[in-house]
């Protein structure tokens, strides 16, 4: 090279960064990091062709570039939008950009069904942080929502189509992860749905990975469904040896059971390595991975509740006032407790536990007879 | 001696007077008082045979809550249990089966739910928390026991009658817990 590379200036909400040519406002926002950085709901730095559909991430151009200083007349999406010299953005510091995120926020909820409570992506939703962050408290829609027929995309992926916000990137996975898509967006306008159109498993060894590109609950894990809460699992990062994948994953662990498999996310929720189906559904036993320790939780993530981090436990004195006898353990709570039986492996189970898991245990279920 | 506050008060040790030395006089002034309360009104009442009225807001034991149709309100979402400070409550969530639509409400149910009264305190966190208008707490506070065992409440216990085969059950249930949601409105109007 003759010479360096020239580099363009840009400032993001008064915070100025210089990036290279053909860098998106989006990407010059998250090297600043932290709040100036949009929410994305369907923008994927690792899928081509992804964003521009949800319209989160708008962002007002105050200032074009310092040849042609006149600010954009309209937002923009700031993930399609890229960087001129001497542009400035406003981002959280803009009123309009703001309330046309709340506008939009209302749009992606309005056939969003309120179903947190039932859905496995509850704690770990970008559209839950979206709707909290910058959202209104409640809906003007009062119309029905939206529902569709049930597909069936086979054992490992559970899809919920009235949850989707067709983002298109578990398409764009499929297309750039897998080497053959088969499923994809059907009909138009409000009947658009994610289907196979002819009744079709997804059964490619990388299609697992459409579950982690969701942004919402439409496409979750079936072998993890309803299995637990993700704020009562604990993550942790561990290896494999693959040979399909890197096997670098992490693992959702209740007790020493391993409950569920994703890869690893970064801090903007993308992931950082594709995994394969056979490190993401059929290793569920902690003799299968090499444990390299805990995966570090934003502490104001509800997934970091009941991680007591940093507690220096008080030490036993009891053994030593004994002398050296152990306490007595005034009852075993597995003997009238229920819950967690050791018996009953819900890692083991194929898909989500029914009323014949919990009967198998010898005892009825505690339901009244209709 | 130097004293810590200037409430102290020193003790006169004077010599009893003759009428102190005899004693008897009170005596008498003491069993006229004892005497006096017979006529008083009694400040205890004959429990458990009579009960007091609770207070409006009176968190008690735990219900679990059904609809008209005696469906379980519960999906397992977890939210009571992480609101919980005592981690008192645990629960294990299944998927409802097509034939048992008539039992549980949404298409995700608590298999297990349980209430560790040893570590709860009764603090109604959990029916803040709860978005499925699944879990109250009663005005009734939980028995005594001589065995730790018979703490941990599970749905049987928690469970309000079925509408179906207890109606006259589930009505009185249904109505405390309206009355209970009212008073507990009104408190929150009130603050």
């Amino acid at each position: 090279m003759s010479d360096e590379k020239k580099l363009f200036k840009v400032t993001i909400d008064n915070i100025t960064v210089e990036v290279e040519p053909g860098t998106t406002v989006l990407q010059a926002a998250r090297k600043i990091g932290g709040e100036v950085a949009p929410p994305a709901m369907c923008y994927y730095t690792k899928l081509k062709g992804s964003g521009g559909k949800c319209r989160t991430c708008l962002v007002e151009v105050s200032k074009g570039s310092t040849a042609d200083p006149r600010p954009m007349p309209k937002l923009v999406a700031s993930c399609r939008t890229t960087v001129m010299d001497g542009m400035e953005v406003k981002n959280i510091t803009s009123e309009r950009v703001i309330d046309a995120r709340k506008g939009v926020v209302e749009f992606l909820l309005i056939n969003h069904p309120l179903d947190c409570p039932v859905c496995d992506q509850a704690g770990e939703c970008h559209l839950q942080d979206l709707g909290y962050g910058h959202g209104d408290e409640g809906t003007r829609y009062e119309f029905k929502r939206r529902t569709f027929e049930k597909h069936d995309l086979g054992p490992y992926i559970q899809l919920h189509m009235t949850r989707c916000i067709l983002c298109y990137r578990c398409v764009y996975t499929a297309d750039q992860v897998t080497n053959k898509r088969v499923h994809g967006v059907l009909s138009r306008g409000d009947h658009s749905e994610i289907a196979t159109y002819i009744e079709k498993s997804l059964d490619n060894d990388f299609i697992g990975n459409v579950i982690d590109v969701c942004p919402v609950g439409a496409l979750t894990d079936r072998t993890f469904r309803f299995k637990n809460r993700v704020w009562f699992t604990k993550p942790v990062e561990a290896h494999r040896d693959c040979d399909k994948c890197c096997g670098k994953v992490t693992l959702w662990e209740r007790g020493d059971e391993i409950l569920r498999v994703t890869a690893r996310k970064d801090e903007w929720g993308e992931v950082n390595d594709w995994i394969c189906n056979t490190c993401r559904f059929e290793k569920k036993k902690t003799s299968d991975w090499v444990i390299e320790g805990p995966t570090k939780v934003n502490r104001h993530s509800v997934i970091s509740q009941g991680h007591y981090v940093g507690v220096h436990k008080p030490k036993e004195t009891i053994r030593e006032v004994m002398g050296g006898r152990d306490p007595k353990l005034l009852f075993d709570i597995h003997t009238v407790s229920e819950v967690n039986k050791p018996g009953i492996d819900l890692s083991l189970i194929q898909g989500p536990a029914t009323s014949d898991v919990f009967d198998s245990n010898g005892k009825a279920l505690n339901q009244p007879k209709p | 001696m130097q004293t810590l506050t200037n409430r102290a008060k020193v003790l006169e040790q004077k010599p009893l007077t003759f009428m102190e030395r005899l004693y008897l006089p009170n005596i008498a002034k003491g069993m006229a008082i004892t005497f006096s309360h017979m006529f008083k009104k009694r400040p205890t009442i004959n429990y458990p045979e009579q009960t007091r009225p609770f207070s409006p807001v009176f968190r008690g034991l735990h219900i679990l809550n059904r609809d008209e149709e005696g469906r379980e309100r519960c999906t397992a979402c977890g939210l009571c249990a992480v609101a919980c400070p005592a981690e008192a409550i645990t629960m294990e969530a299944a998927e409802r089966k097509s034939n048992e639509e008539h039992l549980y409400r949404e298409e995700k149910y608590a298999a297990r739910y349980e209430i560790n009264m040893l570590r709860c305190i009764f603090c109604g966190l959990c029916e803040e928390a709860c978005p499925k208008d699944a879990i109250y707490l009663s005005e009734t506070f939980a028995p005594a026991n001589f065995t730790r065992q018979s703490f941990i409440y599970g749905k049987p216990d928690l469970l309000i009658p079925d509408p179906k085969s207890q109606p006259d059950e589930f009505r009185m249930a249904q109505g405390r817990l309206e009355a209970h949601k009212a008073n507990v409105k009104a408190a929150k109007n009130d603050q």
